[in-house]
């Protein structure tokens, strides 16, 4: 199918000049001229039951930029909010409109060979060792919106932590957008080598100066074995955003990845989460919450598969549906042939707070071993009346139980994410969305 | 402050339609506690969800007044905050809200905007009304009733009760499902509210815990409606002869028992 890229910001000699201001090395242009080439040719991602033709991925401001700061002071209040209290910077990296402005590692951190840069950095000062993980867990070719990804990135992190180094304190990512239209497009590497642990939280913020534009995030995780990698998220682009956001993790042997992701952007998204149990003993832990409001549109898709044996994957989506939102859920777990005493659970569970509002939760399991334990429980319902009698027979106003208790339903991605400033932002964003 | 009172005039719940309580009668002044006992299905715990709003239970006819204000006509967090407490026989979990938080919002939810409870008189007389029900300090960030055993979800509901402080309770089988030392801490946190701004109308199937909360009163109730008050020496009466011996007593005929 070929298909009409009539807004896209850029073409073929766009691009090469925009590679080589950014002084990128070869194979690195040659990607984005690929991911360009494939993007007028591929078609679009076919969401179940989410209508995504007429949904804006093209039609953004690629090119925007935003001088760095000296001090953490000099951001805005929406940014420096989310970092941890106190005089101690953390381990922080900032990107205002596709900048990265401000960033701090440990010297402790950097002396064990610990990397984190923006990803325009590291393209250029370590591009043998990001050439080994870019696109790897995921794929140019999947659709148009992976392969514009390739083509136009403009933002995005790596982390690297080398084998055996345990790092204790999270490291933390955190971009905002307020120029008009500008869209991110951002990649996103975290590879933690054999024996290796890290914890990965990230933030997305965008202010409603930046009117109509486009989020487009591609983001890989390479869990090595017998390594850990926590990693928390919080969308929040406005409601005129649209997203497409890819989180895709490898994991080897007896490694481990937890998921924690607060998906409450305003606008319509497109979110593809998919961890790949690849080594035997390699285990899953993933925790969604979302809430829909206005009559944004979202769909998600959670999926793990289990290549290893004794693979471990639990998965858990909860969801409220607000106003006129339309929702859509697809879990899905795959268990491969020769992945014997594999144990995959998945539940979804979504709280439908208004008549017009329009939520679904699709349960997938696909088995193709026998020795195995699998199980999936999904639900569409409302606020339980006993529950809300209970809270409201304490003298709490209907209004306020009501609020309580859906903010109790999605507090298990809360309580896991490390950073307080970032917990206290997913906390507030829920008050706001569900209040 | 004149003493609180609670007024039920000839009482009528249906429950799906299906009529449950017939007809019950019941006053009741701060400073006094009565006891409420009756065979199992007889509509007490009906009686209970009616008084504090439970939508399910409907009343078609009948009054309850609280301090003359009319009980009925109010939401059921209306009730609470008029001064109405009920301890349920079976309290629900709220996953992901902490016990102090519901207690905060409930206690400034009575207070009201602008008068809200400063944050470390709230922690002084959570701990302290803790430690009298021997509670553990790990229930206070616990989930509301999440993965409470029976007997500590008993206790938690005198914690609200100790907390909120309200003018009448009714307390529907406080009792069942706690072991013996338990049931002196419940009944000393019980007694310990006992002033004449407080009522209090225990419901259960043992005299036990009327020897460490002494009744004013003892109501039977059967088939919907209390047939027989007396002291605390009826209760004891009960406890040897049973139920049968009390029908026969009155003349009531099982045949006519409310369906189980
Ligand atoms: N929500 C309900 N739906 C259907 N029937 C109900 C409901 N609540 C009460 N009933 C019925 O009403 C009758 C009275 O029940 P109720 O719980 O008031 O009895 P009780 O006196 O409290 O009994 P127990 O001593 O066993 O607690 C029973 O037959 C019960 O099955
Ligand atoms: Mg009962």
């Amino acid at each position: 199918m070929s298909m009409q890229l009539k807004n896209l910001p850029f073409d073929a000699e766009a691009i090469t000049n925009f590679t080589k201001n950014r002084n990128e090395p070869k194979w690195f242009s040659e990607i984005r001229l690929k991911g360009l080439a494939l993007a007028e040719e591929l078609p679009l991602p076919t969401p179940e039951k989410t209508r995504i033709a007429d949904w804006n991925f093209t039609k953004f401001n690629v090119q925007t930029e935003s001088d760095a700061v000296d001090q953490l002071s000099d951001l805005p209040e929406e940014i420096s909010t989310l970092m941890g209290k106190g005089d101690q910077v953390g381990n922080v990296l900032i990107h205002v409109n596709n900048s990265a402005v401000f960033d701090h590692l440990s010297q402790n951190l950097k002396d064990q060979g610990v990397i984190y840069t923006d990803l325009a950095t590291a393209v250029r000062e370590h591009s043998d060792l990001l050439a080994n993980y870019y696109f790897k867990t995921t794929s140019i070719d999947k659709h148009q919106l992976t392969a514009l990804n390739a083509a136009l990135v403009n933002g995005g992190t790596f982390l690297y932590v080398p084998k055996n180094v345990v790092v204790s304190e999270p490291i933390q990512a955190v971009y905002y957008q307020d120029a008009p239209e500008a869209g991110l497009i951002a990649h996103t590497l975290v590879v933690a080598e054999e024996s290796s642990s890290v914890t990965f939280v990230e933030s997305y913020l965008s202010d409603a100066a930046a009117g109509t534009s486009v989020a487009n995030i591609v983001n890989e995780v390479v869990v090595g074995a017998n390594a850990q990698v926590k990693y928390g998220a919080v969308d929040e682009f406005s409601d005129q955003f649209v997203t497409y956001v890819s989180r895709q993790a490898n994991v080897a042997k007896d490694g481990r990845i937890q998921w924690a992701l607060g998906q409450m952007n305003d606008g319509n998204t497109l979110s593809e989460n998919a961890t790949n149990l690849e080594g035997d003993g390699a285990e899953a832990d993933i925790k969604a919450v979302s809430i829909g409001s206005g009559s944004q549109k979202q769909n998600f898709d959670n999926y793990v598969r289990h290549v290893g044996k004794a693979t471990k994957s639990q998965l858990l989506v909860r969801a409220a549906q607000k106003d006129a939102s339309n929702s859509i859920f697809n879990a899905r777990t795959k268990i491969e042939h020769g992945a014997s005493g594999a144990d995959g659970e998945q539940t979804q569970r979504v709280l439908m707070l208004s008549d017009q509002a329009r939520g679904d939760a699709n349960p997938i399991l696909l088995i193709d071993e026998y020795d195995v334990v699998a199980g999936h429980a999904a639900s569409v319902g409302r606020v339980d009346p006993d529950q809300l009698y209970y809270l409201m027979s304490r003298g709490i106003k209907q209004e306020t139980a009501e609020k309580l208790i859906v903010e109790g339903f999605l507090a298990p991605v809360v309580d896991l994410l490390p950073i307080e400033g970032v917990q206290k932002q997913l906390t507030k964003l829920i008050e706001r969305k569900v209040g | 402050m004149t003493a609180p009172e609670l007024k039920i005039n000839d009482l009528h719940v249906s429950v799906e339609g299906k009529s449950i309580v017939k007809g019950f009668d019941l006053d009741m002044k701060g400073g006094e506690i009565h006891a409420l006992m009756g065979p199992n299905g007889t509509g007490k715990s009906t009686v209970a969800s009616a008084l504090m709003g439970h939508p399910k239970y409907e009343v078609t006819s009948g009054q309850a007044l609280l301090n003359e204000q009319n009980l009925l006509d109010m939401a059921v967090d209306e009730r609470a905050r008029a001064g109405m407490f009920l301890a349920m026989q079976y309290p629900s979990e709220v996953s992901g809200v902490s016990n102090a938080d519901f207690l905060r919002t409930a206690i400034n939810g009575r207070r009201g905007e602008g008068n809200e409870i400063p944050l470390m008189k709230f922690i002084k007389t959570l701990d302290k009304r803790m430690n009298m029900l021997e509670m553990d300090e790990s229930f206070a960030e616990r989930y509301v009733n999440e993965g409470f055993s029976g007997g500590e979800k008993k206790r938690n509901e005198i914690l609200q009760l100790m907390m909120l402080e309200p003018q009448f309770a009714i307390l529907d089988e406080i009792d069942s499902g706690l072991d013996i030392d338990a049931l002196k801490w419940v009944a000393k946190g019980v007694n310990s509210m006992r002033s004449e701004n407080f009522g209090c109308l225990i419901i259960t199937h043992y005299q036990r815990l009327l020897n460490y909360i002494k009744p004013d009163k003892v109501h039977i109730m059967m088939q919907g409606r209390i047939v027989k008050t007396g002291g605390p020496e009826l209760a004891l009466q009960l406890e040897k002869e049973g139920y049968d011996g009390m029908k026969a007593e009155l003349g009531i005929k099982d045949d006519e028992t409310v369906e189980a």
